[in-house]
């Protein structure tokens, strides 16, 4: 099928600051593709070149099999929900749902049933006649959606839209996003920096740094397998463990032994690695290191550990321990008898493990 | 432990009272203050509607004995300016033909400017809101020879269009630095929703900026007007014998004496002269203070 938006070696300056390079992502209809990335890292300026609300510096934008690089907003067919709402202060809330297509020209009985049909389908029908300013910030959050749903585009654009919500009503609104998305089958880019809005909602992420493209792919993909040390760090939470190790080729496999402050050093096996480099990043999740006795498997591992540090968080208990002079989460249940300062034998999941070179941080696995 | 509690209410009611004596001093003095201010326009009232007999035997700061609207019908229709005697009418008529389409180009023209620096930045768009800045703190003095010879090359010297397009040029950066700095405290994404939803440049003005500036028009209107209708140096620089504003017929009739000096008349005209501006401030002064502090506050 026809790619309904494709980016090709897109590049964005202000000056000589070059905010984004050579991206190049392409999404299918029926999509939901998020930007993620620590502030600054360009997806907001990614997602307004995409609406033509920035002029680009170089390469392409296709929307809907059309070059739209050049094409001004509003000829994009395209919706934009802000982070700020945007919500025309001195309208009605059926004025600002309807006054795009008072602009275009749509007839009255049109914009009524639409308007009418948009209301319903995101339960504002008493609050058509209310001024944004009277409206909650999760209403307002509403309000904003309809202005974009009752244009039925090819795309809609969200530009962190739950990010002036409290924690409660993100989550609520986030599982309506993602409702909405299944229901009308749209396409959607959604920018945000929460990397669990992100794994939640997406069908696709890309991750940004510095406006180069990091890693692109399905979110268990950037999940389970992060490119470089840069998205490994940013998605998941906690995150990955990421750990000095020596390796040494050993039969098959790999030994790998993991420095340890007044201890033997950790000594793993992984059948499975070769070729590895003297020095790697160890990269192992928190849920990938158990209890001993708690996950089985012929790449678990398991080794006594000092335990540092016991956070109990309700559902899972989370202990640290100090390998290679970094602190290790590992993700425990809820009833472990773990107490800190005490020895505790340890499963580490080997078939879950990335390993990164130190230096450039590039994935070797 | 008694001690404390038989103490507490006499502490409380000794603080009491020396909050209400300094309350007392503070509106005492307010008032001492407001009467002072409100002095010159007692006499100037008291004197417009005393007859000259008066003014000579009784005392300046005295109500009138016999109250008589004469001086005031003599300031409005009879008063003379050098050698004519129409009084004040005719000037003041010049005023209002010139004050407000000076007023009202302005503001439109301070609104867009306004929308354009604050809302659609482009390349020096700082800069020249910066030279618009400077702009306000020329002394009039200065243009009054090049704004001479410009009027005459455009062949509008000594007209009231002539005096209109003065004020209109001389207060677009005012009125541009009121409007840009309401305009600045508004979210760009307003202008990109707009955007997104079709409207155009004019578009986003009338439907969604326009709607929002109520506060800042009235400052803009209450501060050309004043500045405008108070005018005398443009007045009395780039005005004929026609075309006079009121202020500068004011000045001529207090200038053009026949003999006896006729301060009621004089205060009358100049209580006429001043009434407009008067006038403006009542009815919206409410909204100028609203006006002056939006933006600094947001809700």
């Amino acid at each position: 099928m026809a790619h309904i938006l494709d980016i090709r070696n897109l590049y964005k300056n202000y000056g000589s600051t070059e905010i984004l390079k050579d991206i190049n992502v392409a999404i299918e209809p029926g999509d939901f593709l998020v930007l993620v990335g620590p502030s600054g890292c360009g997806k907001s300026t990614l997602l307004n070149c995409i609406a033509g609300l920035e002029p680009t510096s170089g390469g392409t934008i296709d929307i809907g099999g059309r070059d739209m690089t050049e094409v001004s907003p509003k000829d994009r067919d395209i919706a934009m929900v802000f982070q700020s709402y945007a919500l025309y202060p001195t309208m009605s809330v059926a004025k600002n749902i309807t006054f795009g297509m008072k602009v275009r020209g749509v007839d009255q009985a049109t914009q009524e049933q639409k308007l009418q049909e948009v209301a319903q389908q995101l339960q504002i029908e008493p609050l058509l006649n209310r001024r944004p300013g009277q409206l909650s910030g999760g209403q307002r959050q509403r309000v904003a959606m309809g202005r974009a749903l009752v244009r039925d585009p090819k795309l809609f654009l969200f530009d962190e839209p739950l990010s002036n919500l409290d924690a409660k009503l993100r989550v609520e609104m986030r599982t309506e996003i993602k409702k909405l998305h299944q229901n009308l089958n749209a396409t959607m880019v959604y920018v945000t920096h929460d990397q669990i809005e992100a794994m939640t909602l997406a069908t696709k992420i890309v991750v940004l740094k510095s406006g180069i493209v990091q890693q692109i792919g399905s979110p268990a993909e950037i999940y389970n397998k992060p490119a470089n040390l840069f998205v490994a760090d940013f998605m998941g939470s906690p995150a990955m463990n990421l750990i000095p190790a020596r390796t040494k080729a050993n039969g098959k496999g790999t030994r790998i032994e993991i420095e340890r402050a007044g201890a033997a050093p950790l000594v793993l096996i992984d059948a499975h690695a070769k070729d590895l480099p003297e020095d790697v990043i160890l990269g192992l999740r928190p849920e990938d290191i158990a209890e001993a006795g708690f996950r089985a498997g012929e790449d678990v591992q398991e080794a006594d550990c000092l335990i540092d540090m016991v956070e109990p968080a309700g559902a899972d208990t989370y202990v640290v321990s100090q390998l290679g002079g970094k602190h290790v989460t590992a993700r425990l249940h809820a009833e472990t008898s773990a107490q800190s300062g005490e020895m505790l034998p340890l499963a580490f999941d080997l078939s879950k493990v990335s390993y990164f070179v130190p230096e450039s941080g590039e994935r070797l696995n | 432990m008694t001690d404390m509690t038989l103490s507490a209410p006499a502490r409380a009611a000794s603080r009491n009272w020396t909050r209400i004596a300094l309350r007392w001093l503070l509106f005492t003095l307010l008032g001492l203050f407001a009467l002072f201010y409100l002095m010159p326009l007692f006499v100037m009232v008291t004197t417009s509607l005393k007859s000259l007999e008066e003014i000579r035997t009784g005392s300046l700061v005295a109500f009138p004995r016999e109250v008589t609207f004469e001086a005031w019908r003599t300031a409005w229709s009879g008063a003379c300016t050098g050698i004519q005697c129409e009084g004040l009418r005719p000037y003041f008529w010049n005023s209002v033909i010139l004050a407000i389409p000076a007023v009202a180009i302005s503001t439109i023209l301070g609104a867009i400017n306004g929308y354009v620096i604050a809302q659609w930045k482009f390349k020096g768009a700082n800069l020249i809101f910066s030279l618009m800045l400077f702009g306000c703190f020329i002394p009039f003095q200065v243009v009054l020879l090049p704004m001479a010879r410009m009027l005459g090359m455009m062949g509008i010297a000594g007209t009231i269009p002539g005096l209109i397009f003065v004020h209109v040029i001389y207060g677009i950066g005012f009125t541009t630095l009121f409007f840009r700095n309401y305009y600045v405290s508004i979210p760009q994404e307003l202008v990109k929703a707009a955007k997104v939803d079709g409207a155009g440049f004019f578009r986003i003005f009338w439907s969604i900026f326009l709607p929002l500036s109520l506060p800042i028009v009235v400052v803009t209107v209450i501060w050309q007007f004043t500045q405008i209708w108070n005018d005398f140096l443009f007045g009395v620089s780039f005005s004929q014998a026609g075309t006079q504003p009121v202020t500068v017929a004011l000045n001529n009739i207090v200038n053009s004496t026949t003999g006896v000096k006729e301060y009621n008349v004089d205060m009358a005209a100049a209580i006429i002269a001043a009434l407009p501006t008067l006038l403006v401030y009542v009815v919206a002064g409410k909204y100028f203070i609203r006006g002056l502090t939006a933006g600094s506050v947001k809700g």
